[in-house]
């Protein structure tokens, strides 16, 4: 039972097949994130425009259906956010992991929601948290831009 | 040999995991404990308490027997030529720390060579580079061909007259390969180099004699030997021993200490400093009686015949590839399933209570020359019975069916 809301349709379809993998044209943020306990790596790349709004966001990484499939729908659902905004989302959904079912988010539409709290059957797992938040810290040290290489070691 | 007899005293294997049976293939990381060795810690704790060494009262005195007790269990359990050649460590990372620094101190400057091979776990690397960091040598790896067996010639070619040390492991935690160590500490002592035998994999499953080996340095854990955690085993010939320098400071390894001087216990005390893990290494004497009850040929015969097994009924699975092919394998298997990553197989596994390992298993320098980051790994006990490898491939086929 709890494998089944574990592997989700639509997280094993994402970890299939990610969507923003690659280098996205003009990024002018990046950084790296690692999970040194099982090797997953990501490599996110943001552009963010004049106004600060995410323009573009891709990522190349390895790693497990949920690594890769938490890092595919936080490429889609933030694609088009401002700063703000981003920053909001990605609060709501490390909350969500750590401590809900739930995502609650102002700025995101309630597909939207559905697609994260598909991952939110993670915290049963907790040897596999990271690898839902992996992404997540990455693109935040991104957009921060004050560390380029992050360790799960190190973020909770 | 009756495997429900073995199984059976290993009081984790009446729990439910999941409300699952255990299916325990993870003996390569660490292994379960037999009831006889748990009471063994209970029972000494209970009613033998006591440190060992200087105090004179009665269960000083027989502690400090008990413990000895385990010095001449392990020598004998390896083979050694002396009692004192034993050096109790925390684990045999520390075992290994220990010779690389108190050798490295002593034989290892700027330019010199350590030779290692691409199968080491990294408790036989890190050490290791901290000589790099530290004294500027230079470490060198011997390769490994695609079937896991070390290419000796390849290993010949790398040893100069700049190579101070090789340190080798004795069995692979990946692929399983028995490594031809006696072969190669022929070809180290033609050059009068000296050799260290990681042996964590091969105490507790292939029959180790170090004079055999005629290695200068073994080092392994008791907590793989189905002992207690806590204990690791130097082995170190004599002369080596006597020669090094101490490594930890403290209280039982000296000899007489002035404030313009202090002379150093005679060995093995030398290299036991401070209150040691004196519980867990008396009680680890239960561990090696427990294999000693079961007979090491039997432990051989009986893991490789379910070894064997697990290697037929997984090559089966088309999705499945095993790592590596060695002439001389334990049982220890890693390997991929084709669209499922190794965390992924481990967590599905999980869940029908069958407990392996999933990652580099501290060997990236391996995993990277097969371009892998990651695998999973059974690995094989004395309690592992036919029956657990048909529970793992049914567990792999529940992985099949979520990820098709």
């Amino acid at each position: 039972m709890d494998l089944k809301q574990l592997y989700q349709d639509i997280i094993l379809e994402h970890g299939k097949s990610p969507r923003n993998l690659g280098k996205c044209d003009d990024y002018n943020h990046d950084a790296q994130g690692y999970n040194p306990l099982c090797g997953d790596k990501v490599h996110v790349y943001l552009k963010l425009n004049n106004e600060k709004k995410v323009e573009g966001l891709t990522f190349e990484g390895e790693g497990c259906a949920i690594s890769l499939a938490s890092a595919s729908i936080m490429t889609e659902l933030v694609k088009g956010k401002s700063f703000n905004e981003t920053k909001e989302i990605m609060s709501a959904f490390l909350n969500m992991i750590k401590n809900s079912s739930n995502i609650q988010s102002n700025y995101l539409d309630e597909d939207q929601k559905i697609k994260l709290m598909s991952l939110s059957g993670v915290k049963k797992f907790p040897m596999r948290v990271k690898c839902a938040t992996l992404s997540w810290h990455t693109l935040f040290s991104a957009i921060e831009g004050k560390v380029k290489k992050i360790n799960t070691e190190v973020v909770d | 040999m009756n495997i429900k007899n073995i199984k059976s005293q290993f009081p984790i294997f009446s729990k439910k995991i999941n409300g699952k049976p255990l299916i325990y293939l993870d003996s390569a990381n660490s292994a379960q404990k037999p009831l006889s060795v748990i009471n063994r810690l209970n029972d000494f704790y209970k009613n033998e308490f006591s440190n060992i060494g200087r105090s004179i009262h009665s269960l000083a005195v027989n502690a400090t027997n008990k413990f000895e007790e385990t010095r001449v269990g392990v020598k004998n359990f390896i083979n050694a030529q002396h009692k004192e050649e034993i050096i109790f460590t925390k684990n045999a990372t520390e075992a290994i720390n220990l010779i690389a620094t108190t050798f490295g101190q002593e034989n290892i400057n700027e330019g010199d060579e350590i030779l290692l091979t691409e199968l080491e776990h990294h408790a036989n690397y890190v050490p290791w580079h901290f000589l790099r960091e530290n004294k500027k040598a230079i470490i060198k790896f011997a390769p490994v061909n695609d079937d896991g067996d070390i290419i000796i010639e390849e290993l010949k070619k790398l040893i100069t007259s700049k190579t101070k040390i090789i340190a080798v492991t004795h069995l692979s935690n990946v692929t399983g390969t028995i490594v031809p160590v006696k072969e190669i500490v022929d070809i180290a002592h033609k050059k009068n180099i000296p050799v260290l035998v990681d042996g964590c994999q091969s105490a507790p499953h292939i029959k180790v004699d170090v004079k055999d080996l005629d290695c200068d340095f073994y080092a392994f854990s008791a907590h793989k030997v189905y002992g207690p955690t806590g204990v690791g085993v130097l082995y170190a010939k004599k002369k080596w021993l006597e020669q090094l320098p101490p490594y930890i400071g403290g209280g039982a390894m000296i000899s007489e200490v002035k404030k313009n001087k202090i002379t150093y216990a005679p060995i093995p005390e030398k290299y036991e400093a401070g209150t040691m893990a004196t519980a867990e290494v008396i009680t680890f004497n239960e561990s090696l009686k427990f294999i000693k009850s079961i007979g090491m040929d039997n432990v051989i015969n009986h893991e490789n015949e379910i070894t064997n097994y697990a290697l037929e009924k997984l090559k089966k699975i088309n999705s499945i590839k095993i790592i590596g092919n060695p002439k001389k394998k334990a049982g220890v298997i890693s390997f991929t399933i084709k669209g499922v990553h190794p965390h992924d197989i481990a967590t599905i596994l999980d869940e029908d209570a069958v407990a392996i390992r999933a990652g580099h298993h501290c060997c990236q320098i391996f995993h990277e020359k097969m371009k892998l980051t990651a695998t999973a790994r059974a690995s094989i006990g004395i309690y592992n019975s036919k029956e657990d490898i048909d529970m793992l491939c049914l567990a792999i086929e529940n992985c099949n069916k979520i990820f098709s």
